[in-house]
């Protein structure tokens, strides 16, 4: 199991090491400074920190050899062409410039040095040499049908989910909110849109069932069962048995069906975790109790967790990089906006609490 | 020429001390100043080479009016100050 966390948050990235059987805060970078997101390489032992400092914009930042962290390239926007106009949803220019970085993938174990990076307004950027220079995807950027994206959460669309297939790492995964699943297969040449059978109520109804205008919150696969993909949606929880090509809708799942990240089992399909809040007009828990819900059976029922999770006036939001497991799908943990950090051993079924005093969680992820 | 100061905060990123550079325009002035630290310029300017939305600048006590082409004249002896606005953070 791995014995590390990295919990990026609105102050810093904290490193958390288990020893003598105890989760406790050991290295704290970037102390005071927006981490939204990092990243362990498993392949060469990097990692990777994308910071947010606001006025100066955004900035990657790579570990060192001597254990130090060192500023990297970070995405950058093409030059807009001359003339050429694009407005957000709100009748404002789009911003051709990194505005977040939201996702951070590794590239598959025989491409060592690619790194994959999603980011708000929703451009994909691929680097081939650990972050030293990144390549923005203008085959899905120039897409017709990326202009349809449109802000979900946030004011800007933002591609946050990326997956690369474990069989063939030319394929490729996306999820963007709000802009539904795109898939390629030959390494980024071409993308084509995924996801038939998800379901929007915010859209008028000649788009419900239109892939382009779905809001999925987190896009995760099932790296032994590479067919099944589970969705957390703004309306709901969705599974694919069939590369992400057709989805079924879960309408069941204990407190609520609305709610951030989702993760799979590595070699359990039908097992799957989750984290509910009210629904989307209200992000909160319901009943102020923090829970996870989790299915064995591909979703027909959920399990509710809440043994050592706070169970009165609980206001903590998950966001959908902040529940982490592990690779032998045992060990679980959970950040909250709050600043709440638990890990559980055991699947979800009791859970340790290590720090309520973190700045709010961005990100928590397993080294 | 020309003289440019960088607000003390953007210090702790990169280093930015004041500096006496050639140019006409605003633009100009910064693409000098930015081929000599060019780690600087991310952090003033966006991807698109405009101001970043929460960064100011500062002509002789004047805002300037070109936050995106950075056309404002710049005197033989002026004084460039590059500031955060207070807004974001």
């Amino acid at each position: 199991m791995s014995e590390t966390i990295l919990v990026s948050t609105r102050k810093g990235l904290f490193t958390l090491e288990r020893t003598h059987g105890s989760w406790r805060i050991g290295a704290a970078d970037f102390l005071g400074d927006n981490v939204s997101l990092a990243l362990a390489d498993p392949r060469d032992g990097r990692r990777y920190a994308a910071l947010d400092h606001g006025h100066f914009g955004v900035k990657m930042h790579r570990t060192t050899k001597a254990g130090g962290w060192e500023e990297i390239a970070t995405p950058a926007y093409p030059a807009k062409p001359e003339g050429y106009e694009e407005l957000d949803m709100w009748g404002r220019p789009l911003p051709w410039s990194t505005v977040r970085v939201w996702a951070l993938e590794t590239g598959g174990a025989d491409e060592p040095g690619t790194i994959w990076c999603g980011t708000i307004p929703g451009g994909l950027f691929r680097s081939r040499d650990s972050g030293n220079s990144w390549e923005m995807m203008r085959s899905l950027w120039d897409h017709p049908l990326r202009r349809k994206w449109m802000g979900g959460g946030a004011d800007l669309p933002g591609l946050h989910s990326i997956i690369v297939d474990p069989r063939d790492s030319r394929r490729v995964f996306v999820a963007v909110s709000t802009g539904g699943i795109w898939f390629t297969e030959d390494g980024g040449e071409t993308w084509a849109q995924r996801g038939e059978g998800m379901r929007a109520d915010h859209v008028p109804p000649e788009l419900t069932h239109a892939p382009i205008a779905q809001d999925v919150h987190c896009l995760v696969q099932c790296p032994s069962a590479p067919e099944r993909f589970w969705v957390q949606h703004h309306n709901g929880i969705f599974v694919s048995s069939d590369e992400a090509r057709t989805f079924r809708e879960i309408r069941e799942a204990g407190p609520s069906v609305f709610g951030f990240p989702v993760r799979v089992h590595p070699r359990e399909p039908d097992t799957a975790w989750l984290v509910p809040e009210i629904k989307d007009e209200k992000r909160i828990p319901v009943g102020g109790k923090l829970v996870v819900t989790r299915t064995r059976d591909g979703g027909r029922t959920f399990e509710t967790l809440s043994r050592g999770l706070p169970q009165e006036h609980a206001y903590d939001v998950v966001y959908r990089h902040a529940l982490a497991l592990d690779k032998t799908g045992n060990r679980l943990a959970l950040g909250s906006t709050t600043g709440g950090l638990w890990v559980s051993e055991d699947q979800g079924d009791s859970w340790s609490l290590v720090s309520h005093t973190l700045p709010p969680v961005y990100a928590v992820r397993f080294a | 020429m020309p003289r440019v100061v960088f607000t003390p905060n953007i210090q702790r990123h990169v280093e930015c001390p004041a500096m006496t550079v050639g140019g006409r325009t605003v633009r100009e002035v910064l693409d000098n100043v930015f081929a000599a630290n060019p780690r600087a310029r991310s952090y003033v300017l966006d991807d698109q080479a405009g101001l970043r939305r929460h960064m100011t600048v500062f002509l002789d006590g004047e805002l300037i009016s070109d936050r995106i082409g950075l056309s404002d004249p710049v005197g033989e002896t002026s004084t460039v100050y590059v500031f955060q606005s207070l807004s974001g953070g």
